[in-house]
Parts: structure tokens; C-alpha cells; sequence
């Protein structure tokens, strides 16, 4: 597959879109925001639905919880806050009254991992997947790029429940399909191969794809899986790609602990053990900087992706 | 219903109470028996509610939630004689399998209930945003929640406070069951919450005060609020409770908040209490 780059955007602008798009399609979506509605890029749909649109202050709790009290009545409410408030500062909140009363609250977060560059570690959330995809009723969704966060927002408009959808804030190269069909907890074929499978989530899906013809050079025939949904994990796509390949790199910017890299190796561990290789962060907190310059510092780059499949190509024996 | 079936009722009410935790020999009694006239005048005088047909979206009828849900036996004594399901399945309050959970839920479908509660400090919030939707949908009918005072102690509840009178949602009525006690002791002690009428009326809330044990004084403050809904103000009412009332032994301590009755505690209790509408 030849991935062309169509242009640089941010995934939360994919967001926006996708927002807008869901109001116009259905009058029931309704917004929250906790004061970052440029930040979430929500303006569109604040300035077109005043009505439908909630403005919380800096109360992400209340904010959570009313999206809930909202939900009950037939309405498809979205939070948007940073991805750190969205998720660990109201976790009992999400846990309690969305999660375990399976109400139809839509999380979606922006500024997600070390990505969010300069304003460090306190706004680098790392844990958020962990967090979300420990919580029963709840999906967990991560896109790539800029078009499949529009259309991943627009499909968990139409889905009924729980749901968390992390994107980021730099732009990046935006080269999945203008318009292509999102569908929840089904991983997307991005390369086939047949030495090692390299699972990714979010923005180190493009750094695994430049790392490709790097592999392919030598002489490694590597398959690229996106992993846009964490949770429910698409464990057939999983499985039936090690089958062939039987090692595994996955990628993330997340830690290890909880993240897209534990989902597949629980899978593996019960059913088709295998050698496997993280890149992701690794019990860190990380600090200011700017995006690329901590994707390096962190072991998050298409050479880290590269050194990894070379790792675990060799451990195959 | 006339105040003296109201009063018999919440008798009735007090006796489920003291049975079910009796039962499982666990639970809530002091604050159960201490909210329960305020949620009795709501059920069954108050609120426009259809249980025979529960719609959890809550469309075309008054909502009411339980922010503070360790006090769940009360509410399901009284959703189960509002016939929102069987009376004898109180029994099976706390125990293996039921949908009476120890704190409500919504995971094993017992009808009236809309949300989990337990966690304190998320009703009022929950029902800001029950409230809202109702203005959406231009759906006339009212948002009751009802809190602890011990609550009052959790700051989400101050993001609400400060949320609901900003955004004009006039059609919530919040009421705290105000008795001054929480697990560690009285409130006073374990954190003053000062002047709770100043507070909320500096917050923008429309505020009054009754006793929470007198039915008379209940309804007709209810009645009053309810005139005063929709008219650009949220409302509180402190309700002055005496946790464990009805049962004399309980009442003027908090040492019942969370501790069942053994055998010889609940046939006293139960000898104070009158069977009005058949025990369980």
C-alpha cells in the first residue's frame, strides 16, 4: 500500500470536524467543554449549536457527571478536556456514573501524551488507556491521523455507550482516506507481511509506516496493524497476523503499563506466546520539550520502531 | 394523599428499614430513617411519576436522584411501595444476585433507578444535567436530588453550586438531609460546614429551610418550591433531620449511621414502628 501524505494536521482538528459533522447529523449530540474549547477545537460546533453546547468552567467532575445526568434523557453528550483531566482527575466520576451506569458519555480528549511538547509532564497523561480500558462497558479509541479522528468521532456518535477517544495536539501527516468508514473495535490492515507484525495506535502509526522501506531494505517483510480501538481489541486481526508473522513490536505514546502494548500481549500470553518488543514509555514522567524532540528523547521514533523489529526478528531465531 | 397516609407510610417505610438491614445485617439505617418523610412526600404527594411504566430517559415526568446512596434501603422501600417493583423483593436487600444493591445501581435493571450513586458528590451534578436536558426538550417537569450534609464536604459539589445558578437551571430542586452527623461524628466536628443558607444563596440559589421530619412543614415547603421553579433560580432546601428518627434508641447519634440492629435492637425498633401497609 503506498501511504501518501495529503497534508499536516492536528488529530484534535479532525475532532472539531467530526463534532460539527455529528451535530448536524443528529440533534441529540450535544458538547461539554471544561474552558479549552479552542484548545478542543469545539468553536465550530459551540457557534453553530449554542444551545447543545455546555460551557463548565474548570470543573471537569461536574462537567462528567452532568454529560451523564444529560445521556439519561436520549442525548449523545461529548466531553472535551486535555486528556489528563479527562481522564484521571475524574476517574471516580467517569468510573461511577458513565462506565458502571453504562451511560452514553462520549470522553473525548485532546493534548494525550508527550506529544503536547512545552507544557510537560503535568499535561503529559501516559496512563489515560491504562485508565480507561481497566473500566467494564467502557471503549477506548485512538486514532492516527487527522481524517480517521473525523471519522472515528462521527462513528461513536452513532454507537451507544461508553466511550474514550484520545487524539493529540501537533500536526502530523494526515493519510488515511478522505471519508473512509470508521468501524469501532476493528483493527486496520496497513501492510501485509510476513517476518514480524509492528502494532500501532495514534501518532506512531505514521512512524511505523516510515519505517517500513527501512525494514524492507533489510530485507525484513514487516506487517502493520493500527490498532485504532484499544478496547474491545480486534483479538482475531491479533491472532491471525502472529499466526503468520509469530513476533510481535507494538508502538505507542503511552507507558507500558496498561497501554496498547500489555492489550496485545495478554492476548499472546494466553493464546499464541511469542517474542515481543515495546516501544512506549517506560515508567517515566516526561518534561518540556518540543514534540520531535521528545519522541527521540523518549525511544518513540521510526529508528526506535526499526531497532525493536530488529530485536525481535532475532530473538525469533 | 392526605398527611396522615403520608405519615403511615413513611411508619411503613421505617419498618422496611429496619427489616431489610436487619436482614443482611448490613447497611444504613440512621440516615435512611432520618430522610425518610422527605422522600415519602416526594413519592407519593409530590412527584409526577408513572412507576407502573419507568422510562429511564425520565421523559414527560419529574426525576429524582439519590446523591448520597448508602441511605438506598429507604428509597428502595419507597420505590417498591410506589409499585415500582415488587415489595417482596426488599428482602432480598444486599444479598447475592440482587438488584437491590447495596448502594443503587443501574446494572441489574431495577426499575427507578437512572445512575449508580455511593460515591458522594456526583448527584448534584448528575442532576444539573437531567435538569438541562429537560430544557432541551422543553419537557416542563422538575429535577429533585436529594444530599447528605457530610456531603456538602466534597468539592464537586461546589462545582455544581456554582454551575447551576450561572446557567439559569431553575428547574432543579436540591434538597440536603441536614441531621449533622457523618460516620466520624457530628459535622461540627469532623469539618464545620458553617452557614450551608449563606453558602448556597451567596452562590446564586433560591434557599429555604423546613423541618425534614414533620410532614405537614414538608409538604408544603415542596409545594412552594415547586411554584417557584422556572423562574431563572436553582432552589435549595435544607431539611432539618434527626438521624434515625422513629426509633428512639437511634435518634442523637451517629453510632447508627452505618451499623445494623442485632436481633433484640430490631424487634425493639420494630415494636416503636406500626405495620400501616403489611411488612414484607
Amino acid at each position: 500500500m503506498e501511504f501518501v501524505i495529503q497534508n499536516q494536521k492536528d488529530t484534535r482538528s479532525g475532532f472539531g470536524e467530526g463534532l460539527l459533522e455529528a451535530g448536524r447529523r443528529n440533534p441529540k449530540v450535544v458538547a461539554f467543554c471544561a474552558d479549552l474549547t479552542g484548545s478542543l477545537k469545539m468553536g465550530d460546533f459551540a457557534k453553530e449549536f449554542p444551545n447543545r453546547f455546555f460551557q463548565t468552567g474548570i470543573a471537569e467532575a461536574n462537567m462528567i457527571d452532568m454529560a451523564a445526568g444529560m445521556a439519561l434523557s436520549g442525548f449523545v453528550p461529548f466531553t472535551g478536556t486535555f486528556a489528563a483531566f479527562a481522564t484521571g482527575r475524574v476517574y471516580d466520576q467517569i468510573r461511577q456514573s458513565v462506565a458502571y451506569s453504562n451511560k452514553n458519555v462520549k470522553i473525548a480528549a485532546s493534548h494525550a501524551g508527550i506529544t503536547l511538547g512545552e507544557d510537560g509532564a503535568t499535561h503529559q497523561i501516559l496512563e489515560d488507556i491504562g485508565l480507561m480500558r481497566m473500566l467494564p462497558n467502557m471503549t477506548v479509541i485512538v486514532p492516527c491521523d487527522f481524517n480517521q479522528t473525523k471519522a472515528a468521532t462521527l462513528a461513536v456518535a452513532e454507537y451507544d455507550g461508553p466511550v474514550y477517544l484520545r487524539f493529540g495536539r501537533p500536526k502530523v501527516p494526515n493519510f488515511t482516506p478522505v471519508d473512509e468508514k470508521f468501524v469501532i473495535g476493528k483493527a486496520q490492515m496497513l501492510q501485509e507481511g510476513t517476518d514480524v507484525t509492528i502494532f500501532a495506535c495514534g501518532h506512531l502509526v505514521w512512524r511505523a509506516i516510515q519505517a517500513l522501506p527501512i525494514l524492507k531494505e533489510m530485507g525484513i517483510n514487516a506487517e502493520l496493524i493500527n490498532i485504532h480501538t484499544i478496547k474491545p481489541l480486534d483479538v482475531e486481526a491479533v491472532l491471525k497476523s502472529v499466526a503468520k508473522t509469530r513476533c510481535v513490536v507494538t508502538a505507542e505514546e503511552h507507558q507500558r503499563n496498561g497501554g496498547l502494548g500489555d492489550s496485545i500481549a495478554q492476548v499472546l500470553a494466553l493464546n499464541m506466546p511469542c517474542p515481543m518488543e515495546m516501544v512506549a514509555i517506560n515508567d517515566v514522567f516526561g518534561q518540556s520539550g518540543t514534540p520531535d524532540e521528545l519522541m527521540k528523547f523518549y525511544h518513540l521514533d521510526t529508528p526506535d520502531i526499526v531497532e525493536a523489529v530488529k530485536k525481535v526478528v532475532g530473538r525469533k531465531q | 394523599m392526605t398527611i396522615n397516609e403520608l405519615e403511615r407510610t413513611a411508619t411503613q417505610v421505617r419498618r422496611d428499614i429496619i427489616r431489610m438491614v436487619h436482614g443482611c445485617q448490613s447497611g444504613h439505617p440512621g440516615g435512611s430513617l432520618g430522610a425518610t418523610d422527605i422522600v415519602t412526600a416526594l413519592y407519593f404527594d409530590q412527584m409526577q411519576i408513572d412507576p407502573a411504566n419507568f422510562r429511564m430517559d425520565g421523559n414527560g415526568e419529574d426525576m429524582f436522584f439519590l446523591s448520597n446512596g448508602h441511605i438506598s434501603p429507604m428509597l428502595y422501600s419507597i420505590m417498591a411501595r410506589r409499585g415500582y417493583f415488587p415489595v417482596s423483593e426488599l428482602a432480598t436487600f444486599r444479598r447475592l444476585g440482587t438488584r437491590l444493591q447495596g448502594h443503587p445501581t443501574t446494572t441489574e435493571g431495577l426499575p427507578g433507578i437512572r445512575i449508580a450513586s455511593g460515591s458522594l458528590g456526583q448527584g448534584l451534578s448528575v442532576a444539573v444535567g437531567a435538569a438541562q436536558a429537560k430544557k432541551l426538550n422543553g419537557d416542563q417537569h422538575i429535577v429533585y436530588v436529594l444530599m447528605g450534609d457530610g456531603e456538602q464536604e466534597e468539592g464537586q459539589i461546589w462545582e455544581a453550586a456554582m454551575y447551576a445558578p450561572a446557567k439559569g437551571v431553575d428547574n432543579l430542586i436540591a434538597i440536603i438531609d441536614y441531621n449533622k452527623k457523618q460516620i466520624d461524628g457530628s459535622t461540627d466536628d469532623v469539618m464545620n460546614l458553617g452557614d450551608l443558607h449563606a453558602k448556597y444563596e451567596a452562590f446564586g440559589w433560591y434557599v429555604m429551610e423546613m423541618s425534614g421530619n414533620d410532614m405537614h412543614a414538608i409538604v408544603n415547603i415542596l409545594k412552594l418550591a415547586r411554584e417557584n421553579t422556572h423562574q431563572g433560580r436553582p432552589q435549595l432546601i435544607l431539611a432539618h433531620t434527626e438521624m434515625g428518627m422513629g426509633v428512639d434508641f437511634m435518634m442523637g447519634t451517629h453510632k447508627w449511621h452505618g451499623t445494623p440492629p442485632n436481633d433484640e435492637q430490631a424487634a425493639k425498633a420494630l415494636s416503636q414502628l406500626e405495620e400501616t401497609l403489611g411488612d414484607y
